[in-house]
C-alpha cells in the first residue's frame, strides 16, 4: 500500500519536473507554470493529472527509501534542523534523568529509521565549572547519552562521543538560560 | 607531520640573538678600581630595596630606529625590573628634567642623588653595519662609580630582548635573583576569529600562541583551524604539547616551535587531554578516556611506555608534576566534589590535600617554595588560591573580580599566570603571590589556559 503510494508519488515527481522542463521553454508569459509537486508531508498531494504522453516507457523507480524529506537532505541541513535533539543536564550532572531518557529513546527511534547514519555526540558545560575540569565532564555527559541509546538497540559502533568541555557554548549569555541550554549532549550526523 | 604547524623563524632569529647577545659579552672596560663584587651590589636605606632611575639611553647615531631602540630599550628595562620588585623603580616621568648624560661617563650624580636614586642606568645604543651595539652601565649614585656593566651587540630586530637580557643579569648579579624577563608564555587564543569548519554551528577556532612574559611579540604556534588548548611548556621551551582537536577528536600534540615541526605521542589512541611535561622532559603526563572514564596517565615522550596512574570511577583529571617528577597532583571528584590530591608516579601514597566546594588545576611551585596553587570555587566564579604543602596553609590572592583559572608558575615560584574575566572576555593575567603586580598579558579575543616557560 505504501509502497504503491511512494510509487505513484515518484511518478508523479517525476511527471511535473518533466512538464515544469517543458514549461520553462515556453514564452515566459504565455500561461501559468503547473505548481511544484510537494512530497514533504504527512498528506498525501494531489496528484496531477497523467499527462497525455506519447511515451510509455515505464519509469524506473529508485530504490532509495522516500518516506520523508529527512533522507535526502545534505548533511549539513540535517544538522541545521537536526531529528536528533539535544539531551540537557542537571549542573555539575552527567545523569539522564526520566525526561532525558524519552528524548533518548525518540533520537534512537530515528536512528533505527536510518541505519545508515553514523553520529557523533558532543558534550558540552557551561561556563560555570574550570575549564579543565569540563573536558572531563564533557566526555561523561556524552558517554552517559551514547550507552543509554546502546541500550536501546542502537549499534555501538555507529555513535562516537567527543568532549568539548565549556569551549563552544551555543548560548554565550551569562544567565540560568544560557548556561542551561550549554549544559548538553549535542548530537551531530557524521555520515549517512 | 608539519604542514599545520608554523615554523618560527622570527622567533629562532630572535633567540639567536638573544644568545649571540651573550655570546658577544665583552669584558667590562677596566675601570679605575676593581671593587669586590660584593661592593659592587647596590644598596638603599636599611629596609628598603635601591632606588633605581632608568632614563632612556643615549642614541649615538641619530637614525630614527636608534632613537626608537633607545627609548624602547630603557622602557622595558624598567618594566622587568619593576616585575621582580627587588628595585623600587623611580617613576620615569620625573626624571625627564634631568639631563641626559652627554657621555656614559659623565653622569649628574648630583642630580640623580637630589631625586634619590641609588642607582641609575646610564646606556647607549649605536647602529653598526651590522645591526646595533647598546651598553649599559649600573652606576651607584652614592660612591658615584660604576656598579656594573654589560655591552651587547646584535640584530636591531627586537630591542626588547637586549632589556630582558640586562634585568634577567641585572638581578642575577645584584640580587642573587633568576629573572624572568626571558621567560615566555603560552595560551590558547580565539584572537583570530575564524570559524571551525565541518561544522554548522557558529564556533570560532582556538589556536596555541606564544608570547614573551609581558604579552609582547605574540606569536601563532598552530594553524589547523580547529580547536586547540591547554598548552604547556617543555622545560627547554622548545616545545609545547597540547589538546588539538584537528582531527575532529581530541588528542595530544607536540609542536617543536623553533623546528616547525610535530609529534603525535598518543597517536590516535582514544581523547587525550592536558599533556604536561615532567620537569627532565622525558615523559608526559596526560588524562585520557582511553579505558572509558577520565584517568590520568603518565608516558614517555614518544608515546612508548604508557601507564595509567588512577582507577577510579570518578573523574580524576588536570596531571601536574612535583619539581623532581617524583609525584603528580591532580583533580578528582572521588570524595563529591572535584578536590586537589597528591599521589606518587608509581600509584602510591594517595593524599586528597584541598578541601574547597570545588577545586582544580593544581600547579606545583619550582623549589624553594613548596606550594600548590589551583583554581577554588569562592561565589558564582573561581579564584586563584595557594596551598603550603609543608603548612597546610591555603591563602587567596584573587578575590571574586570576575572568574579566576587556570593558574601557572613562572619558573621562580614568585608569580603567577592565571585567566581571568575582570575585564570583560577571558583574558591571560600575572599576579606576584602575595596577590600584588597584577598585569593584564593578552587583550585581544579570548585568551586561555596560559603555561610559563621555564
Amino acid at each position: 500500500m505504501t509502497r504503491k503510494m511512494n510509487a505513484l508519488m515518484v511518478l508523479a515527481m517525476l511527471v511535473a519536473m518533466v512538464v515544469g522542463a517543458c514549461a520553462k521553454k515556453t514564452p515566459p508569459v504565455a500561461r501559468p507554470m503547473p505548481p511544484p509537486a510537494v512530497t514533504n508531508t504527512g498528506t498525501l498531494p494531489p496528484a496531477p493529472p497523467p499527462p497525455p504522453s506519447p511515451v510509455s516507457e515505464p519509469v524506473p523507480v529508485p530504490p532509495m527509501p522516500v518516506e520523508d524529506a529527512i533522507g535526502s537532505k545534505s548533511l549539513d541541513d540535517l544538522n541545521r534542523d537536526s531529528p536528533l535533539k539535544p539531551l540537557f543536564f542537571d549542573v555539575d550532572s552527567a545523569d539522564v534523568n526520566t525526561e532525558g531518557q524519552q528524548l533518548l529513546q525518540a533520537n534512537a527511534a530515528v536512528l533505527k529509521k536510518f541505519p545508515a547514519w553514523q553520529v557523533t555526540i558532543e558534550g558540552h558545560c557551561d561556563e560555570r565549572g574550570t575549564a579543565e575540569y569540563n573536558l572531563a565532564l564533557g566526555e561523561r555527559r556524552a558517554l552517559a547519552a551514547r550507552t543509554y541509546l546502546v541500550s536501546l538497540g542502537i549499534p555501538a559502533d555507529k555513535v562516537k562521543t567527543v568532549s568539548y568541555g565549556k569551549e563552544f557554548p551555543f548560548d554565550a549569555g551569562k544567565d540560568d538560560s544560557a548556561w542551561s541550554k550549554n549544559r548538553r549532549a549535542h548530537f551531530v550526523i557524521t555520515a549517512k | 607531520m608539519t604542514n599545520s604547524c608554523y615554523p618560527l623563524p622570527a622567533l629562532a632569529a630572535l633567540l639567536i640573538v638573544a644568545s649571540a647577545a651573550v655570546i658577544a659579552q665583552q669584558p667590562a672596560p677596566p675601570q679605575g678600581q676593581q671593587p669586590t663584587s660584593v661592593e659592587l651590589r647596590l644598596t638603599g636605606d636599611p629596609g628598603s630595596p635601591p632606588r633605581l632611575a632608568v632614563p632612556d639611553l643615549l642614541a649615538l647615531t641619530p637614525d630614527r630606529e636608534t632613537q626608537e631602540a633607545a627609548r624602547t630599550i630603557s622602557e622595558v628595562l624598567w618594566d622587568d625590573l619593576n616585575f621582580e620588585r627587588e628595585f623600587a623603580l623611580i617613576p620615569r616621568d620625573t626624571y625627564k628634567s634631568i639631563p641626559a648624560a652627554g657621555s656614559i661617563d659623565a653622569v649628574p650624580f648630583d642630580r640623580w642623588r637630589e631625586l634619590g636614586a641609588d642607582g641609575v642606568i646610564i646606556g647607549t645604543v649605536q647602529k653598526t653595519p651590522t645591526g646595533i651595539r647598546i651598553e649599559m652601565r649600573l652606576y651607584n649614585v652614592r660612591a658615584r662609580q660604576s656598579a656594573y656593566n654589560r655591552e651587547y651587540t646584535g640584530s636591531a630586530a627586537n630591542p626588547r630582548v637586549y632589556a630582558h637580557t640586562m634585568a634577567d643579569e641585572l638581578h642575577e648579579s645584584q640580587r642573587g635573583l633568576r629573572g624572568v624577563a626571558r621567560t615566555k608564555l603560552t595560551f590558547a587564543s580565539d584572537r583570530n576569529r575564524e570559524p571551525v569548519l565541518n561544522t554548522v554551528e557558529k564556533r570560532d577556532v582556538k589556536e596555541i600562541y606564544v608570547a614573551d612574559y609581558d604579552g609582547a611579540n605574540p606569536r601563532r604556534i598552530t594553524i589547523n583551524r580547529n580547536l586547540n588548548i591547554t598548552p604547556s611548556w617543555s622545560p627547554d621551551g622548545r616545545s609545547i604539547a597540547y589538546t588539538s582537536y584537528r582531527s575532529g577528536m581530541p588528542d595530544i600534540l607536540i609542536s617543536n616551535i623553533y623546528a616547525g615541526t610535530m609529534e603525535s605521542p598518543s597517536k590516535g589512541a582514544g581523547q587525550n587531554f592536558l599533556p604536561v611535561f615532567s620537569p627532565d622532559g622525558t615523559r608526559l603526563a596526560f588524562m585520557s578516556t582511553r579505558d572509558g572514564n577520565s584517568e590520568i596517565y603518565i608516558m614517555n615522550r614518544d608515546g612508548s611506555n604508557i601507564m595509567r596512574l588512577t582507577n577510579n570511577p570518578a573523574i580524576d583529571v588536570t596531571p601536574t608534576w612535583s619539581p623532581t617528577g617524583a609525584q603528580i597532583a591532580f583533580t578528582s571528584e572521588r570524595r563529591g566534589q572535584p578536590q586537589i590530591f597528591t599521589v606518587n608516579i608509581d600509584g602510591t601514597g594517595l593524599r586528597q590535600i584541598s578541601f574547597e566546594s570545588y577545586a582544580d588545576r593544581p600547579t606545583w611551585s619550582p623549589a624553594p617554595h613548596n606550594e600548590i596553587a589551583f583554581a577554588a570555587r569562592t561565589g558564582p566564579g573561581f579564584d586563584i588560591k595557594i596551598l603550603g604543602i609543608a603548612s597546610g596553609e591555603t591563602r587567596q590572592i584573587t578575590f571574586g573580580e570576575g572568574t579566576n583559572e587556570s593558574p601557572a608558575w613562572s619558573p621562580n615560584g614568585r608569580h603567577l599566570a592565571f585567566s581571568s574575566t575582570r575585564a570583560g572576555r577571558t583574558q591571560v593575567f600575572t599576579v606576584d603571590r602575595d596577590g600584588r603586580n597584577l598585569r593584564q598579558i593578552t587583550k585581544d579575543g579570548n585568551n586561555t589556559t596560559p603555561n610559563w616557560s621555564q
